[in-house]
């Protein structure tokens, strides 16, 4: 509803305030961030440097998320994480520190994962952005997945997006990890209910049933 | 009361696995056989919910999105302590997109300071002062910051030693209350006894007060060990912080509550608004953590409501992770005093403890009754006091207090056996009278090997391994307003209704197997709907009551849907519905085999669209220690650990963790595992991570974030492996009891007692940190 009329009332201007917080992040995908109208495109297209200025009002921009382009209404200051959470009603990704220190917001960008509260959704661009809603491939669980729930690797379950956001990522391109290689693969993955010991079994037992 | 005697498995199987004859109720469903007879009880059933969980699909309350919601945030106090002169509010009134603005303001309440002013006294930073309703987060906190708060500031103490002096800045002037969701269970922290900032002392608890004669015990004793031990204050961190989406329409106020007790907060909204409970309906599907910290509406909840009433619309409500660490609680800290006495035999003949411990501006610093109850002694005396700080309040945090009081008198024990040159197990084989304890060091033991364990400091080389070993008890208690419907629909379809919530623990579940198993189903046939306060009332998740007190009543009202179900086909079947049993979806007949029919037939027999029975806790069989719902026996636990103490640098490593438990029947072995696992990684995190650090010189705690406030991540998470151990003590119909306190309570100790073991040199302070190890090295100062 509310991204609706600030889609329509929101015409893209020049020299708008970036927020600071993201000034100096790097605009690695400047070049390529999506908008809704050309004009701005080249604008933007033209400036691609650190500390261009946009905002404060909302912009419109396109993403694309598991598979599906989706156009939203944003304002600069908007990480990935509240884009995908707050416009997008994809809330499988979680905000738990809000400062990159709990890898509860994981989500992959073209397959690898980043921590999305520390992303700016305007540094997202032509890159795919994979969610844990994801995931699932036409109602079929990925082998971590299923055995997350055969090893009762959730608790709480608030931790446990970002913990199979990890070890998805590890047995999709680790076919033989040990051990060690889970623990690395979710060393970022805060959990206070304590479920690592579960997640290390089912990781490993899906990486068995991957090969 | 009609009533009949019934035979249930009575004792440990593979030890002393019995019999017992009870005089129960007429109406109790027959007893249950051992685990081992039962198809879905006891079993590795996969958690119902857990699709959803790894999917992204459950929905907390964080991520609620109501039509036309607003987002809150509240206005926190900046100081410690100080009288609010004036609070501006005009230029965060004309921010676009701020819908309403709430203050608190001085209510005259007793026990509270009331200095006449227009808000109430700020007694520590992060105080919440108000807050704004906004079309957007981001917009709230811009409004947040144009609030303009003058203080009048006062002098605040915060290191608590230094508040117990004479002369320390005084916290509150008058006599305060304890905390209806305070620090401790059972314990009464009186706040009007006491001087300044020191007050108490608690001396007694449900289990009494002191016993026999202290300076005798003491006299007769050949040994006596006397110590002092120190634990920090730490905050609970759920990953979903505290909150509430508050929905206010006109004949109903719904409250979607990150919550571990709907019931309470349905009682505190209905209260602080005046309003029927029968108006206010709390929700909670998924939570994202709570650890004990989670039973109040706090004032985030009547926050959120004045704002949904002021704006009309929908409130989000959920802190942020600062706000979660400074003002929702924490475990105290203690300063605990312990003098132990014992004969040349080993025999105990004097405990006394004194402690100190502070909840920042709350009650409830205690440290349990562990050390009145664990180990039989004819002698005992404790005063716990609390000492007021201007720092957050503390809340109950997984077996309050015996955390604490574990911490000092397991490590205690161990170094009194090693007084009296005892192996520490085969000590506590000498003094501890519990059966279940004695079975969980034999099978413990004997897992983890304890028979490798050297003497103290006797390891070579720099990194040196060390074993050690602690024990604890936590009572069983049961909340009698526990209650149940369960239905059968028409045509298929069984459901259970409670207000009870799942906050991780897996009770959606448990319920689910008692069902299936009561009613000859599977797990996937019954339809679980708890966490909401429109459904019969249920038990808070706390104090490791609610498999004791809610899986009762569910078997029982499941027991009475299905008998009313098989008297329909008795009917038909023109027999005496005693003789029908349900068995794998099937109706049967116990002595003719011809008679069969589906259980979905069967409740089309049903002449009305549903059968609904609703079961409330009865009292135990054999009855209660206390009438409230103290009962008998206790949950005992025997936690081994493995510790590499690197002796050049300090570092700590735990190896591993065999934890050795009870809970009566277990119920779910896959989840109880789950939840020994977060018992014991709190207790690691406890003795050697975790610490909330606060500024002395501006009140302000300088780690309340994730990146700061350590706790172990999977690097540092040993292997922990669990024994646990089936007791039968045949006291309700499903003679199953919690496990969430009992998981945490030993760890910290076993890990000193390790570390001990491991350089020869004893730690009494946690946590136990690198700067700690080369201190009691002497190789730092
Ligand atoms: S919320 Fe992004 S890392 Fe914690
Ligand atoms: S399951 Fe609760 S935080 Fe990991």
């Amino acid at each position: 509803m509310e991204d609706k009329k600030q889609e329509s009332g929101s015409q893209p201007k020049k020299a708008i305030t970036r927020r600071s917080f993201l000034r100096g992040a790097g605009l690695s995908t400047a070049g390529s961030v999506l908008l809704t109208t050309n004009a701005f495109a080249i604008d933007y297209n033209e400036y691609p440097v650190a500390g261009e200025e946009f905002g404060p009002d909302a912009i419109t921009i396109k993403m694309k998320v598991n598979g599906i382009t989706k156009s939203l209404s944003v304002e600069p200051r908007t990480t990935l994480a509240s884009a995908l959470r707050d416009h997008l009603e994809l809330t499988g990704t979680k905000v738990v520190c809000d400062r990159g220190s709990c890898s509860a917001c994981t989500v992959y960008l073209d397959g690898e994962p980043v921590n999305s509260c520390m992303l700016s959704v305007f540094d997202v661009g032509e890159k795919e952005v994979t969610t844990i809603e994801g995931i699932a491939k036409d109602g079929e669980l990925h082998p971590v997945q299923q055995a997350f729930i055969e090893h009762d690797a959730s608790q709480c379950g608030y931790c446990t997006p970002g913990m199979v956001m990890s070890c998805v990522h590890l047995v999709d391109n680790n076919t033989n990890p040990n051990l060690e290689d889970v623990k690395k693969a979710t060393r970022g993955n805060l959990c206070r209910c304590g479920t690592h010991p579960h997640v290390f079994k089912a990781t490993l037992d899906a990486s068995k049933k991957t090969i | 009361m009609d009533t009949r005697k019934d035979k249930f498995p009575h004792g440990i199987p593979g030890h002393n696995l019995s019999e017992i004859e009870r005089e129960i109720p007429i109406e109790e469903p027959p007893a249950w056989p051992v685990n081992d007879k039962l198809k879905v009880i006891g079993k590795r059933v996969t958690r119902i919910d857990a699709l959803d969980k790894v999917t992204g699909k459950a929905k907390f309350t964080s991520d609620m999105k109501l039509p036309g919601m607003l987002y809150a945030k509240m206005l926190r106090s900046k100081v410690p302590h100080a009288n609010i002169t004036s609070i501006d509010i005009s230029k965060a009134k004309s921010l676009a997109g701020v819908h309403a603005i709430h203050l608190i303001e001085n209510v005259q309440k007793e026990g509270e300071e009331n200095k006449g002013g227009k808000y109430p006294q700020v007694k520590y930073a992060g105080q919440p002062l108000g807050g704004v309703a906004a079309e957007s987060l981001e917009i709230a906190k811009d409004a947040i910051k144009l609030i303009e708060v003058n203080y009048q500031n006062k002098p605040f103490i915060i290191d608590m030693e230094k508040a117990m002096e004479i002369g320390a800045p005084i916290v509150f002037d008058v006599p305060i209350a304890q905390q209806e969701d305070g620090g401790d269970v059972g314990e009464v922290h009186d706040g009007s006894k006491g001087k300044g900032n020191v007050r108490g002392p608690s001396t007694s608890s449900f289990f009494g007060g002191p016993r026999g004669d202290l300076a005798k015990g003491f006299e007769e004793a050949d040994l006596v060990v006397e110590k002092t031990y120190r634990t920090q204050v730490h905050t609970h961190m759920p990953l979903e912080t505290h909150g509430v989406v508050v929905d206010w329409r006109a004949d109903v106020m719904t409250v979607y509550a990150s919550t571990q007790n709907t019931a309470n907060v349905r009682n505190e909204m209905a209260n602080v608004f005046n309003l029927p409970k029968s108006k206010v309906r709390v929700v909670c599907e998924y939570m994202g953590g709570g650890f004990g910290a989670k039973h109040s509406a706090g004032s985030f909840g009547p926050m959120a409501a004045t704002l949904a009433k002021k704006s009309g619309r929908p409130v989000w409500l959920m802190l942020d992770r600062q706000e979660e660490h400074i003002s929702e609680g924490n475990r105290p800290s203690s300063i605990q005093y312990l003098k132990i006495g014992a004969k040349k035999d080993g025999s105990l003949t004097g405990i006394q403890q004194r402690s100190h411990g502070t909840a920042g501006v709350g009650l409830g610093a205690g440290v349990g009754r562990i050390a009145q109850v664990l180990y039989p002694c004819p002698n005992f005396a404790t005063e716990q006091y609390d000492v007021l700080t201007n720092a957050g309040p503390g809340a109950a945090w997984r077996a309050p207090g015996n955390v604490q009081g574990a911490f000092g008198l397991e490590q205690a024990i161990d170094e009194l056996a090693e007084k009296l040159n005892k192996d520490p197990l085969k000590y506590r084989d000498l003094i501890d009278k519990s059966e279940v304890r004695k079975v969980e060091r034999q099978r413990g033991a004997a897992l983890f090997d304890w028979s490798r364990r050297q003497p103290a400091g006797s390891g070579k080389g720099t990194v040196k391994k060390g074993l050690g070993v602690g024990q604890s008890t936590w009572p069983r208690f049961v909340t009698l307003d526990s209650s149940v419907e369960v239905k059968i629909h028409k045509g298929g379809g069984v459901e259970i209704r409670s207000s009870v919530q799942d906050i991780g623990t897996g009770t959606k579940t448990v319920l689910a197997q008692v069902v299936a198993e009561e009613m000859g189903l599977e797990v996937k046939d019954i339809k679980v709907n708890i966490g909401d306060t429109f459904f019969p009332v249920g038990p808070g998740s706390g104090g490791s009551v609610v498999t004791g007190s809610i899986t009762p009543p569910t078997r029982n009202a499941t027991y009475e849907a299905k008998k009313e179900l098989l008297k329909l086909v008795a009917k038909k079947w023109e027999k005496d519905s005693s003789e029908l049993f349900i068995k794998d979806g099937q109706v049967g007949h116990k002595t003719d085999a011809n008679l069969k029919m589906s259980f979905k037939e069967a409740t089309k027999l049903m002449r009305t669209s549903q059968i609904s029975k609703t079961a409330s806790r009865s009292d135990d069989y054999g009855g209660f220690q206390q009438p409230w719902g103290l009962a008998f026996g206790d949950l005992g636990s025997v936690q081994f650990a493995e510790v590499s103490v690197n002796t050049d640098t300090g570092f700590i490593k735990v190896d591993k963790i065999v934890a050795a438990h009870s809970c009566g029947r277990p119920l779910n072995i896959g989840q109880l595992e789950s939840q020994i696992h977060g018992g014991v990684i709190q207790g690691v995190s406890y003795a050697l991570y975790e610490n909330r650090v606060m500024d002395n010189g501006t009140g302000h705690m300088m780690n309340a974030n994730v990146d700061q406030y350590k706790v172990p991540f999977s690097m540092e998470i040993p292997e922990i492996e669990t024994v646990i151990v089936e007791e039968y003590s045949a006291r309700s119909s499903t003679d199953a009891y919690g496990i969430g306190e009992p998981a945490n309570i030993a760890t910290a100790a076993a890990i000193a007692n390790a570390v001990y073991n491991a350089i020869g040199v004893r730690i009494h302070e946690i946590p136990i940190t690198p700067s700690s190890i080369l201190k009691a090295l002497n190789k730092v100062s």
